[in-house]
């Protein structure tokens, strides 16, 4: 029996490590090759532990130094912030009302309704880029961040929607009825009892919904010209020249790109937990 | 002064009527509990009292306000839900205290009523606990606090004992009565199981499909039930009921319930029936006497020999099966002795205590 279960352990954790190794070095080499130089990156045969390690690729970015890369890293940061943010926001506030709606009223067509939000997310975004590119041509709304603005939030809406639904359904709807008994109004009910119990799901909602717009590369590409809107995504591509690819200066950006993604994952963490596992009762 | 009259109130959800046009009138300080099967229309009464679902026809008016088109926080009323409803994220101050907050009371108002609830209900020590770390019953009494906090003109209560386990059941039960004892405010008690609409009604409401069977006091209802839904639906055990025809006999009519079982019609009812005519015969268990185990009464007695199919023993007394030309009916033998299976066992009926209903309509045949 002792012998077994030691095997089976043991196994237990091969397994796990195999499996966290393949989900992790991408990653890691790219966080690594953003502290080394092209030169160590490329190299044949390749160089697996890190010789030269520096920020020099960070310093040749933000053009401190010496070396510099011509690619407006503050701007596409800065873009990305607005479009990723400003749509989060609308998309959460949209979908928190929908959401509410749908679980809370009864009105015609609404599992037709319902239904459609779901589909019109199972149609790729790229099939959808040229359609989009000329529409948003002739509206002007081609290289601008309302015009990603407005893709991002129509991107996220669905999903929102019907996550926030789910948590509203938990709620259940005798504590509107108490609190409107105890005097309140449906809007006050809404904001002082049934927002907080939900809030666990506004918040998933939300970081769901930041980190599409925030890694959305596909449309953005389409969608964006020059330091006026372009993300952060698509940024990365300036480090491929017509012969050449700056691998170090792209990872060294990619992680840039992370980060804030990382912090903001982590600050929301516990209610994304407490909120996946709460939600996830009656899916 | 907080009575609640409804006049002609219906409710319907589309084209499907619910409730047809009901009329209750409910006094100052009345305890009224509304009974019924689930379905019956008992909840959906309650809800539009309470403004959380909209009346469809007719009127309500609580105290001389018609509150028909007023919102539930317009009507002070307060409501204790089934399943609590408490606020899961505040505390059990915060809860009972929620209502005044709203109505933006000064905090020591707050605090002083508060405190009287908790006092009231024993949820003192418990103030800074959440829901979640209270048992059911304290739960429950916090949602009492919370509606009593308030004064408010009405009370309501939906079904607020039928998530408590049968032991507490009772106990809350006690602990509503005395609630109503010492906060003298009219309520409406919504519940299915009648022995709570007994024990706690001032005058109980029957309803049955959207309809109002009875109203009356519990023992009005028990004694004279208007109809056999209501005769089966107080009691314990239920009232038996037989089908039977009357038949004219020398004597005066008699209630044939089989060729060699015929009982006389009681006096009081002997103008009321007519010769074959369909009826239904009820009595209650206590007025089936096994022999030596009899009542005091002054009532006329009928004697005759029963065999007992089953014998449920209670403690205090126990219930025999036996059978009136192939219906089952129930005796109740008080200060029991051990009876067998298939024992052949003297019966006293009291025939007073008969009563008789129309077989079509359900309707009792008393004047």
């Amino acid at each position: 029996m002792r012998p077994k279960t030691r095997l089976r352990r043991t196994l237990v954790w091969l397994g796990t490590l195999f499996v966290m190794a393949a989900i992790c070095l991408p990653g890691a080499w790219v966080v690594f090759s953003a502290f080394r130089p092209n030169r160590e990156i490329l190299a044949r045969p390749a160089i697996w532990w890190p010789e030269q390690f520096g920020l020099g690729n960070f310093m040749r970015m933000f053009g401190i130094g010496g070396e510099q890369i011509a690619i407006p890293v503050g701007s596409y940061f800065m873009n990305s912030l607005i479009i990723a943010l400003t749509s989060t926001f609308v998309a959460v506030f949209i979908g928190m009302a929908g959401g509410y709606a749908f679980a809370r009223f009864r009105f015609r067509g609404k599992n037709a309704i319902f239904l459609g939000l779901m589909l019109s997310r199972a149609v790729p975004g790229i099939a959808l880029s040229l359609p989009l590119f000329m529409v948003w041509s002739r509206l002007g709304l081609i290289d601008t961040p309302l015009g990603l603005i407005i893709v991002y939030v129509a991107m996220n809406v669905p999903f929102t929607v019907w996550l926030t639904d789910g948590f509203f359904r938990q709620v259940p709807v005798e504590m509107s009825e108490a609190a409107q008994i105890d005097g309140c109004t449906r809007w006050q009910a809404f904001w002082r009892v049934e927002f907080p119990l939900a809030r666990a799901g506004i918040a998933s909602a939300g970081i769901f919904a930041f980190l599409i717009s925030w890694n959305e590369y596909a449309l953005a590409s389409v969608l964006t010209r020059s330091t006026d809107s372009r993300t952060l995504p698509v940024g990365l591509m300036d480090f491929s020249a017509q012969f050449t690819i700056d691998w170090a200066g792209m990872c060294a950006m990619a992680v840039l790109i992370i980060i804030p993604a990382l912090i903001l994952t982590f600050i929301v963490q516990k209610h994304l937990i407490a909120g996946l596992t709460f939600g996830g009762v009656k899916g | 002064m907080a009575t609640v009259n409804l006049s002609q109130v219906v409710k319907r959800y589309g084209k499907l009527e619910v409730v047809h046009g009901i009329d209750l009138d409910i006094a100052h300080e009345e305890f009224v509990v509304l009974v019924g099967p689930s379905g019956c229309g008992k909840s959906t009464t309650l809800r539009m009292i309470a403004g959380l679902e909209e009346i469809s026809g007719g009127e309500i008016r609580i105290g001389d306000r018609m509150v028909n088109e007023l919102p539930p926080r317009a009507r002070n009323v307060s409501m204790v839900f089934q399943n609590y409803a408490l606020y899961p994220h505040m505390s059990v101050r915060e809860n009972l205290g929620f209502s005044l907050k709203i109505a933006k009371q000064p905090a020591s108002t707050i605090d002083e009523r508060v405190a009287e609830a908790a006092d009231i209900l024993g949820l003192s020590d418990l103030m800074d606990r959440t829901p979640a770390q209270l048992s059911g019953g304290q739960r429950q009494r916090v949602a009492m606090g919370r509606a009593i906090v308030r004064h408010p003109d009405v009370f309501l209560f939906d079904e607020p004992l039928s998530n408590l386990d049968a032991k507490l059941r009772v106990q809350m039960r006690t602990e509503i009565k005395r609630l109503h004892q010492k906060v003298r405010t009219t309520v409406v008690y919504v519940t299915h199981d009648q022995v709570e609409a007994m024990t706690l009604a001032d005058r109980i409401v029957i309803m049955r499909d959207g309809y109002i069977e009875q109203v009356g006091s519990p023992l009005e209802l028990f004694e004279r039930p208007a109809n056999t839904f209501v005769a089966g639906f107080i009691g314990s055990p239920p009232m038996n009921q037989v089908r039977a025809r009357i038949a004219a006999k020398d004597g005066g009519p008699v209630v044939s319930i089989t060729d060699s079982l015929d009982l006389p019609v009681p006096g009081r009812l002997r103008d009321q029936v007519r010769a074959d005519q369909d009826v239904v015969l009820g009595f209650r268990a206590e007025d089936l006497m096994p022999e030596g185990h009899e009542l005091k009464t002054d009532g006329a007695l009928m004697r005759f020999k029963q065999t007992v199919s089953i014998a449920e023993p209670l403690g205090t007394e126990t219930l025999l099966f036996t059978e009136f030309g192939q219906q089952e009916v129930l005796s109740k033998m008080f200060n029991p002795r051990p009876v067998a299976e298939g024992e052949e066992i003297g019966f006293a009926l009291n025939i007073d205590r008969l009563h008789l209903f129309d077989a079509a309509s359900g309707r009792s045949l008393e004047g």
